[in-house]
């Protein structure tokens, strides 16, 4: 373990020595603030609006952010010969992915808190109260949404060779399964067979990331969803994980080194 | 004097990724062996097999025949680089580190504790000359500073065996003569150093035996000395020995 804590140190002191993170909290920011300025036609509910906002721009940073910390992390230790000097310490490559993967989780955890934090503070500035309970499931969905992003852009990182053509590939998929794969189940009773069979397996085979978003439990101020409820939604997450992990596991095993 | 680097009949091929190419052969049954406290130096052409053959003793690259032992550990198994030091060619190390920073990351992959780690960082900056720096990121170096932090992490753990593939490619005179220096420092404290040169003028001066192989055959093996022979220096003897002929002047 201490292999893969200190693989994953390096990860979160990269994130935040690097401009990308403050860059995207500070937009997040400006945007934000200039949209709570604005009081259209003295609507109450505007604040509604403004919650809105702030979460789809913290949908879209953190998912940058996980995805773009993610794709560069082997590549980048190719280009640069650095892989080599670490695999020729007693580090194993699992280890290795496994840091990877703990390092790029627990940075996006960090900046979904920083994310989230900024976002309590503005509805509380507007609505004067802060259920932080609902913040907690919506932040640890999100999170665990991340880990899921993460380890297939890992996975990615090791089948494609340039961390851009990951990187887009891992936004396709994923804006993919968000915005169509809750639908994938009703399109296949439309079709005929052999598509109607294929539909179907790729709907019960991809990560339903849409089961993560909570964007409105925290918009409408909806009361909290069980925590039965959560905990399986966490352990599908915690399976597709190790699913990604895996299979970067043994793909990496088969890779040579230069 | 105990064996501390063996290879048996190490043959490497790769096999070609487009369809109609033959499998290349990097190494032909290498027979190699480095005693304790020993400086080998591993000769050859560019492309005669050299970071093969160290690929493998570090576990990049499995043997398709033949087998690789590090302090009688097979190499496969990642045990036998606990007690190694490594240096490639040309690596640019993580830049928003500092020197300290990184070698305070590998140390802790060696499993060193904090006091250890506090006690041998500062030792291994002052060798290769880096304390001025320790704090400032790595992107902030020269190459050569960049080469000595190389230096310093394959020390992190006080290796018995240091593997050094090119060390003073690209350096200036200056450069070459400190990582020299910290060669024959090692060699005084009892470590053995295994290395690939192309510089072989340095070679002579520091090795205490060396290897040539071209096209991943062993062609000599022997001390220094013997290999030169009646030739007037180690490169005479090296081109002779690869079987260059020197094409006369028109």
């Amino acid at each position: 373990m201490n292999n893969i804590f200190a693989v994953a140190g390096v990860v979160i002191k990269e994130l935040y020595r690097r401009k990308d993170f403050y860059v995207l909290f500070i937009v997040t920011i400006l945007i934000c603030m200039v949209m709570a300025s604005v009081n259209i036609f003295n609507d109450a509910k505007i604040v509604r609006y403004l919650k809105e906002i702030s979460l789809d721009l913290i949908w879209l940073c953190s998912l940058v952010i996980a995805v773009t910390t993610t794709a560069r992390q082997i590549p980048a230790e190719r280009e640069n010969r650095t892989l080599l000097p670490l695999l020729a310490k007693p580090l194993t490559r699992a280890q290795l992915i496994l840091g990877k993967f703990l390092g790029c989780w627990l940075a996006c955890g960090l900046a979904l808190l920083c994310f989230y934090a900024f976002f309590g503070a503005l509805a509380a500035s507007r609505e004067h109260h802060w259920p932080l309970l609902n913040y907690v499931q919506a932040a640890s969905m999100h999170w665990f949404m991340l880990g899921v992003i993460v380890a297939f852009a890992l996975f990615g990182s090791l089948v494609f060779a340039a961390p851009s053509s990951n990187s887009t590939i891992c936004f396709v998929l994923i804006g993919g399964i968000l915005f169509v794969g809750r639908h994938l189940d009703q399109q296949a009773l439309k079709l005929s067979e052999p598509a109607r069979t294929l539909v179907d397996c790729i709907y019960f085979a991809i990560p339903h990331l849409e089961f993560y978003d909570m964007r409105d439990l925290v918009i409408h101020n909806w009361p909290l969803i069980g925590w039965e409820y959560i905990g399986v939604a966490l352990l599908y997450a915690a399976f597709y994980m190790a699913v990604f992990l895996l299979a970067a596991c043994v793909v990496f095993r088969r890779k040579p080194v230069n | 004097m105990s064996t501390i680097l063996k290879t048996e009949k190490l043959r490497v091929e790769f096999r070609s990724r487009e369809m109609r190419q033959a499998t290349k052969v990097a190494l032909l049954g290498l027979d190699l062996e480095v005693g304790t406290g020993e400086i080998f130096g591993f000769l050859g052409p560019n492309g005669a097999g050299k970071t093969t053959t160290m690929n493998v003793l570090l576990g990049f690259v499995p043997p398709t025949k033949g087998a690789a032992y590090l302090f009688g550990i097979d190499v496969r198994q990642p045990i036998a680089r606990q007690r190694i030091g490594y240096l490639p060619e040309m690596t640019y190390y993580y830049k928003f580190l500092s020197a300290e920073e990184l070698l305070r990351f590998y140390g802790k992959i060696f499993g060193l504790s904090r006091a250890v780690a506090d006690r041998r960082i500062p030792e291994l900056l002052k060798l290769v000359e880096l304390e001025h720096a320790a704090r400032r990121p790595i992107k902030s170096y020269s190459k050569g500073m960049q080469q000595r932090v190389g230096l310093a992490q394959a020390l992190i753990n006080d290796p018995d065996l240091l593997i050094l593939d090119e060390p003073t490619s690209g350096l200036d005179p200056l450069g070459r003569m400190k990582v020299r220096e910290i060669i024959q420092r090692l060699k005084n404290e009892g470590k053995t150093v295994f290395f690939s040169s192309h510089e072989l003028g340095e070679v002579e001066s520091v090795c205490d035996r060396v290897a040539i192989i071209h096209q991943g055959e062993l062609k000599a093996i022997g001390r220094v000395a013997d290999i030169t022979g009646s030739h007037a220096n180690l490169e005479k003897a090296f081109l002779e020995i690869i079987g260059y002929q020197p094409q006369p002047a028109s």
